[in-house]
């Protein structure tokens, strides 16, 4: 909270419109080059995907099956983040094209479009690393903060985090279920559970059934190259998401932030959360559309809204902006990320040393419930706490 | 048909049944078999009706002619009828309504759609000077209940105006295709013999077929006409002193429109005219009538109400609802009214209360909360 106690309300009210002033001016420039852009891309993805799926159905040829499982992985790659994750954002709604919309668009995962609107969209993109607010945070089973009151079962924070990771599609799946509040708080019944359930096991049941029903049997006797290759894919997206969304939130400088810091936060103050709850990562063309641009996580939370293709053209801007007022403006290779993340799951699995981590103490709230969104842009500041 | 012909076609068929399959629909799961056919041919599609641009001619300065070849889910039309054709303009979707005005019995399946470039026609404009052969647009199936009927009728008048001309161009070519040998007179109203689209097919025809008489009437003076002026009674006992026992088809400016139906309701013919409006009057905005503000719930915003459409004030608040036609036909702009009441520029009706609305003919009538 240091940096964020030390702006004056005039410095909020700044950086708000220096921030606001690079979205008009690309929020105004939208077209052709973002609707090429974007179709160019599933274009090659569902070609990958064609690519992938025939080629396995020749999987018996070691060569067929590594190259088979290098295309389908890096078509569901593709589909989940710089198509999937962008699109479910809305950053191309304005294209008017039904294929390419926020309200329809589904993708080769098992989370329903609802159910990621929810949790990502609005709970995650609003609330960013604000402690019980943002789901994000540990995904109910981690404990990825200090002041998460430490419990026994944090004693197993890598293991829970590798087991995240492995099977990452199903946690985001069912991430808007809140599943500890049945398993552990006992706060959610079990019909209650059941009946949020329905949706997404229709959705999950037909992810499972094609990937490892209906294409394996479509290959015969070579069922089992096929099945074989279709896991492989599913766990080489599930651990590459799952360290680039760790990375965005997770490297040990990157601040969290106490629930009543969202209390009459202005525009300024929104965006100031934004940039410090969030890091980037570097990296080549390549490195930054197989993360679906998440590799620009800072400039994404700021504008998640506009085609992340824009964000690497904004970066020096923002990081510009961010030197200006004395913001850190967190960003390092891939590796230095990720090491820095496990370094927190890992230090977290212990009891902190220090009471509470900052301003308040252990929060004892963790079961409170997402308040309705009613921020009305305010002009005064909160006072600085 | 020989046998290879008959081998393709059936294996054309098999493969048709095999992508609407429930397998095919599981193995695209979830994008759809459209959404991958798409990446290897933007006509393939066993859904979506896309049509291959055969041929973009210019009939006069200010229209573009269209020749359309519609890929095999295209399921005809009756003339009079009209289609939504959607293009991409600087990565926007656009969709307009366009009535194609060829014969039903045209031999190479294509449709013809003409489309007259207006000074502000954002898509028309794109039509005649981007579209090129080659390209491949969006369709809709044919919609609407102008049409010609079944049974064709023993006499048929033909009222159009501008581009009003194209349902009933259809009708003409398809009823002279079928041989129709009852009387028809094609009254038409344009500015200027050189605005005039079709006009040498429309010579040919008349010079060609007995039974049909073309009646021009030009508003510019001097202009080579029949007839020139505005539509009025005087005309009608020129040109078609029979009307009153024709059925007619009527398509034009809404001002032309209403002189005509004025005329068939004072002679209690009401009901042997049918009507076409193929562009929307514009609202009459009334600075007095217009207040209350908009509230946009979804998007946090509002805007006070300035009597123009609820999609041109969401657009101008800065929102992008989805829109399509934009005169009430589509149903693509359709969103969740929550509060107030609007009226319907089509038909001046009122509603209130919780409903789905069309924005695009709605006005609000005081305070209307929107769901977007």
């Amino acid at each position: 909270m240091s940096i964020f106690s030390n702006l004056t309300a005039e410095q909020f009210e700044t950086i708000g419109q220096e921030l606001d002033a690079i979205r008009n001016r690309e929020m105004a420039d939208l077209g052709e080059k973002d609707a090429n852009y974007i179709r160019t891309l599933i274009k090659r993805q569902r070609r990958l995907e064609v690519a992938g799926r025939g080629l396995l159905m020749a999987g018996f040829l070691p060569p067929a099956w590594l190259a088979g499982v290098a295309c389908l992985s890096a078509s569901k790659i593709l589909d989940n983040m710089e198509i999937g994750h962008n699109v479910m954002h809305g950053q191309y709604d304005w294209m008017g094209d039904p294929a390419i919309n926020s309200k329809v668009f589904d993708w080769d995962n098992t989370c329903t479009n609802t159910a990621w609107k929810q949790t990502h969209n609005f709970e995650h993109h609003t609330f960013t690393n604000v402690l019980d607010k943002d789901h994000d945070i540990g995904y109910g089973i981690l404990r990825m903060s200090e002041d998460q009151e430490w419990e026994a079962r944090f004693l197993f924070n890598p293991i829970l985090a590798g087991i995240l990771a492995t099977f990452f599609q199903h946690f985001v799946a069912i991430q808007s279920l809140k599943l500890e509040d049945y398993l552990v708080y006992k706060t959610k019944t079990k019909e209650e559970l059941k009946a949020e359930f329905k949706p997404t096991w229709k959705k999950m049941r037909k992810q499972l059934f094609k990937d490892y029903l209906l294409f394996p049997a479509l290959a015969g006797p070579f069922a089992p190259f096929v099945f074989a290759g279709n896991v492989t894919a599913n766990l080489a997206r599930n651990l590459w998401s799952s360290q680039v969304i760790f990375n965005g939130h997770f490297p040990e400088e990157v601040e969290q932030f106490p629930e009543s810091v969202i209390e009459n936060e202005t525009r300024g103050q929104w965006y100031v959360r934004q940039l410090l709850g969030s890091a980037n990562f570097e990296g080549g063309r390549l490195m930054h559309v197989m993360s679906g641009n998440l590799s620009f996580q800072i400039e994404h939370h700021l504008f998640p809204d506009m085609p992340a293709h824009r964000y690497a053209k904004i970066a020096p801007e923002v990081r510009a902006i961010c030197e200006k007022h004395g913001l850190p403006y967190n960003t390092g290779s891939f590796v230095k990320q990720s090491l820095s993340v496990w370094k927190r799951i890992f230090k977290l699995s212990l009891p902190s040393k220090t009471k509470g981590g900052s301003d308040k103490g252990p929060l004892d709230g963790l079961r409170a419930k997402v308040v309705s969104l009613t921020r009305e842009p305010q002009s005064e500041t909160r006072k600085a706490a | 048909m020989n046998a290879m012909t008959q081998t393709s076609s059936r294996f054309q068929q098999g493969l048709t049944r095999l992508l609407q399959s429930r397998v095919a629909d599981i193995l695209s799961y979830p994008h759809g078999v459209d959404r991958y056919l798409e990446v290897f041919n933007p006509l393939w599609s066993v859904k979506e009706v896309r049509a291959k641009v055969e041929a973009v001619r210019y009939l006069t300065n200010d229209s573009v002619t269209l020749t359309l070849r519609p890929n095999h889910n295209w399921e005809g039309f009756v003339p009079g009828q009209f289609v939504q054709l959607s293009v991409t303009i600087d990565g926007k979707r656009q969709t307009r309504c366009y009535s194609p005005a060829n014969s039903l019995h045209r031999a190479d399946g294509c449709i013809e759609l003409t489309a007259k470039v207006h000074a502000n026609g954002f898509v028309s404009r794109h039509l005649r000077e981007q579209l090129s052969v080659g390209d491949v647009v969006l369709l809709s199936q044919a919609d609407g209940e102008f049409a010609l009927p079944e049974e064709r009728p023993e006499q048929v008048l033909l009222i159009s105006g501008g581009s009003g001309i194209t349902p009933v161009m259809s009708m003409l070519r398809t009823l002279c295709d079928e041989g129709f040998s009852g009387p028809i007179t094609f009254l038409h109203y344009a500015n200027s013999a050189a605005d005039m689209i079709y006009a040498s097919e429309l010579d040919e025809i008349a010079r060609t077929h007995d039974n049909v008489t073309l009646v021009r009437c030009f508003n510019d003076e001097g202009e080579q006409g029949e007839l020139s002026g505005l539509f009025s009674r005087e005309h009608l006992y020129i040109a078609a002193p029979e009307f009153a026992q024709a059925t007619t088809f009527l398509c034009g400016p809404p001002p032309m429109m209403a002189a005509v139906e004025k005329v068939w309701e004072e002679d209690g013919l009401a009901e042997r005219l049918h009507k076409e409006q193929f562009t929307l009057a514009a609202p009459q905005i009334e600075s007095d009538s217009a207040e209350g503000e908009v509230r946009f719930v979804q998007s946090e915003k509002m805007a006070i109400n300035n009597g123009a459409t609820l999609l041109e004030q969401a657009e101008s608040a800065g929102l992008t609802p989805e829109s399509g036609c934009r005169m009430g036909i589509c149903h693509a702009c359709t969103c969740r009214k929550t509060a107030g009441d609007v009226r319907d520029i089509r038909t001046g009706e009122i509603s209130s209360g919780e409903e789905d609305i069309q924005i695009c003919v709605s006005v609000p009538v005081g305070t209307v909360t929107l769901d977007i």
